[in-house]
């Protein structure tokens, strides 16, 4: 079981992440936008976080920089939730610091695998 | 297979999309009125990309394939590829229009797609210059077999810190084939100089097995740019036509692979598509103050808890702060429960900029929108059943009330005219104007069209506000033709009748020539009333507050009987019909004698009657439980409501005895 943060300013798509890591076992935060995932995670460490890119007050790619600023989040697993599937905006994403990406759409299946991949 | 019903996430889809699409349709409409604002148009853009997000993962490939088209336009306008212009924002308020169409069927399980929305995909992707035709393009992916592969993995200091670990991958590697591998420690440094959260080994991997290379960069793919990595065949045993992957391109496919995926869940969501049932997205800081009031609760009631078991009367006081506490806690805790239904009313305002602009480039007018108080905050059901009639008024203020550029030109007034909505708080009310600057109320005109449909008969001598009460007749009309927007066979009698059952009022005021306010007036939640409790025989009755205007104790002989009238008593400068409430619902044991009992004079848009009861028990708030759900519509009664001692008594509808009052006098 591990705490995992999911961030989406998507209520649906928040809910079916949280949902699928609920009934996975992990105990899940969410948050609808980048400042408030920064809050959220600056009081406890999440040992992986699940990131929408377009986000309304702040965006993925800032709140990623954000977080890898914090001592305790070099090396947590974030993974963007992305509709972008081509490189560019992928390597936008690494070099804001993620960890990796998820195709959306993605479906439960494919959601608890990638989690499994990044968990161990 | 999936073990998660995506379906139980549709409602909540469809609705914040459905916010959305306001949101864009907002947007839209502030760079229709010249903002160049760059935050708009990622607004739009921000929106568009959620549906299509949210669609494709809940299983609506048509609407994501549609979306994904007006996404691409809005690409090309955020990154300034593309100016906006008229016709693109009107291309786009009619993607906004089909996407709502599409929404309506998906909630009701039909098809997404029709030949409206099929047209205006394929005019969007002409418009970015695409081909119309979806490639179901497979990304040519080489699965290559050899007999195994020779790895070289060296990854850069900072990978680490990016949150990939290098076992994982080799896990990964190790599910793919028999692995065998070679840590490199040849870079690690001295004690001294080493940093823990760097990576300073590489590892030389052989992987063999029936493993293709895209398998391969796959484990490899959120890491490439952050290693050295190598790839080698140990022998090739197929053909060696192989394209050179770089990771990463790997996943082009994967859009188009995936929605077969996805329509296999379609028939999941018309099963459920029914399933309609409403819900409220509230605040996380109300949350919070109910959770605390809780707490409060909870310690109030730890406190009182200690009496039960030895009560010493010293601590009297005690008791009854306690008690204070738990009044004080349990009215704050409904206060804040009620607050979870109030939304604010922009919700519902949000949609007149479109209707305002569409119908004023109908009509050729000049009309300019205000609205104020977009955050005055309605109990939701009442939200729910004031849109109707606020776009009533709205088309009405616009058709008939607001004037021609040329007239206004004549009448030496600024061409284009002014609408106000304005919503703000009076009392335990909220207030909705809707204000325009036109002609006003023609007297003349609406006198002569009230003699012609027999509504008045002709010289009488009607006040300002009698001739205005005129157009809430049934099937009156003032507009000299009947237009295809206001003239839908549903009049103002309609509206007015609307705002009535919510608990509310409609009330009018025009100035000839200088314009027509419509105030409506409602209560801030349906959920709850203040009552004042009446014994009528051995029932009780609750009488609304807001429809007393006094209570009188009537002499004999103050009341008159007319013939066919029934009783009449005079009150001000008026007869009321006396009601008598336990003739009126058959109560026993009931005073009879108009001195024994009380007569409290209430009053409703139509009229006011006296209701005559035994007596008046107290003030109380009472909580409207539905008697049409529990037992059937009854007229003359609103709803019933549990008292303090567990009885129920009925809630007296006001506006519907006076109804019935008059019918009986018609008769």
């Amino acid at each position: 079981m591990a705490k995992i943060l999911a961030v989406d300013d998507s209520a649906s798509m928040r809910g079916m992440v949280a949902f699928t890591l609920r009934g996975a076992g992990h105990e899940v935060s969410e948050a609808e936008n980048g400042q408030l995932a920064l809050d959220t995670a600056r009081g406890t460490r999440f040992d992986l976080v699940l990131a929408d890119v377009n986000m309304p007050v702040m965006d993925g790619l800032s709140m990623v920089r954000e977080l890898r600023v914090l001592p305790e989040y070099k090396g947590v697993p974030i993974l963007m939730l992305t509709t972008e599937s081509n490189t560019e905006k992928k390597m936008e994403g690494k070099a804001a610091g993620a960890t990796g990406w998820l195709v959306k759409p993605f479906d439960p299946e494919q959601l608890l695998a990638t989690v499994r991949r990044v968990l161990g | 297979m999936s073990t998660v019903s995506l379906a139980q996430f549709h409602q909540v889809f469809f609705e914040e999309s459905l916010e959305g699409l306001d949101v864009m349709e907002a947007a839209l409409l502030a760079l229709d009125e010249g903002g160049g604002d760059a935050e708009l148009i990622h607004r739009i853009f921000r929106s568009a990309h959620s549906i299509k997000g949210g669609a494709a993962t809940f299983g609506f490939p048509e609407m994501a394939a549609f979306t994904h088209e007006a996404e691409s336009l809005l690409d090309e306008l955020r990154d300034g590829r593309r100016a906006i212009d008229g016709p693109i924002i009107e291309l786009l308020l009619r993607t906004v229009d089909c996407l709502r169409g599409m929404f309506d069927r998906a909630q009701t399980g039909q098809p997404l797609a029709d030949a409206e929305s099929e047209n205006l995909r394929q005019q969007l992707a002409v418009t970015v210059g695409r081909d119309v035709i979806v490639t179901a393009g497979q990304a040519n992916v080489g699965t290559l077999a050899t007999s195994g592969w020779i790895i070289q993995f060296r990854p850069h200091l900072g990978m680490l810190a990016g949150g990939n670990d290098p076992l994982r991958l080799l896990r990964e590697l190790a599910e793919l084939g028999t692995l065998s591998v070679e840590a490199q420690l040849d870079r690690v440094p001295t004690l001294d100089a080493l940093d823990p959260a760097e990576c300073h080994l590489g590892w030389r991997i052989e992987l063999t097995g029936a493993v293709g290379r895209d398998a391969i960069t796959a484990v490899f793919e959120w890491v490439e740019g952050e290693c050295d990595l190598s790839i080698e065949p140990i022998s090739v045993v197929a053909n060696s036509v192989e394209p050179n992957l770089a990771a990463g391109t790997l996943t082009e496919g994967i859009d188009a692979v995936s929605a077969p995926v996805m329509q296999n869940i379609v028939p999941k969501n018309a099963a459920t598509g029914s399933n309609d049932a409403g819900s409220v997205r509230v605040g996380i800081d109300k949350i919070d103050s109910l959770i605390d009031l809780v707490g409060e609760l909870v310690i109030t009631q730890a406190m009182l808890d200690q009496f039960r078991e030895d009560f010493d009367p010293t601590r009297l006081a005690l008791l009854q702060e306690g008690l204070a506490q738990l009044a004080r806690h349990t009215r704050t805790l409904q206060e804040s429960v009620m607050g979870i239904r109030m939304l604010p009313i922009g919700s519902v305002f949000n949609r007149f900029p479109r209707l305002v602009r569409d119908l004023s480039q109908k009509l050729g007018k000049q009309v300019k929108l205000e609205m104020v108080g977009e955050h005055t905050e309605l109990d939701k059901t009442v939200l729910e059943k004031i849109g109707d009639p606020l776009v009533h008024l709205v088309r009405n203020a616009i058709d008939h009330g607001l004037e021609t550029p040329e007239k206004r030109r004549a009448a030496g007034k600024h061409e284009s005219g002014t609408l106000r909505l304005e919503a703000f708080h009076r009392g335990g009310s909220i207030v909705v104007e809707i204000v325009d600057d036109g002609a006003g109320l023609n007297r003349e005109a609406i006198v002569a069209k009230a003699i012609q449909k027999g509504l008045i008969p002709t010289g009488e001598d009607l006040s300002d506000d009698a001739v205005n009460e005129l157009i809430f007749q049934p099937g009156f009309s003032t507009a000299a033709t009947t237009t295809d927007l206001s003239g839908r066979g549903v009049g103002m009698d309609v509206v007015r009748r609307n705002v009535v059952d919510l608990g509310g009022s409609v009330a009018i005021t025009s100035r000839l020539g200088h314009g027509t306010t419509f105030t409506i007036t409602l209560p801030l939640t349906l959920a709850i009333i203040d009552g004042l409790s009446a014994a009528v025989g051995n029932e009780c009755y609750i009488v609304p507050l807001v429809s007393i205007v006094e209570s009188v104790q009537l002499r004999a002989d103050a009341v008159r009987n007319v013939v066919g009238g029934g009783e009449l008593f005079r009150f001000r400068d008026a007869y009321l019909p006396i009601v008598r409430l336990h003739e009126q619902f058959g109560c026993a044991d009931a005073r009879q004698h108009i001195e024994d009992g009380l007569v409290i004079v209430v009053e409703a848009d139509t009229g006011r009657v006296g209701l005559f009861i035994d007596g008046l028990i107290g003030q109380q708030q009472a909580v409207v439980k539905s008697l049409e759900a529990n037992y059937r519509r009854v007229e003359g009664i609103s709803g019933a409501t549990v008292l303090a001692d567990g009885s129920v008594a009925l809630i007296i509808d006001v506006a519907g005895l006076v109804r019935m009052q008059s019918r009986r006098r018609a008769a």
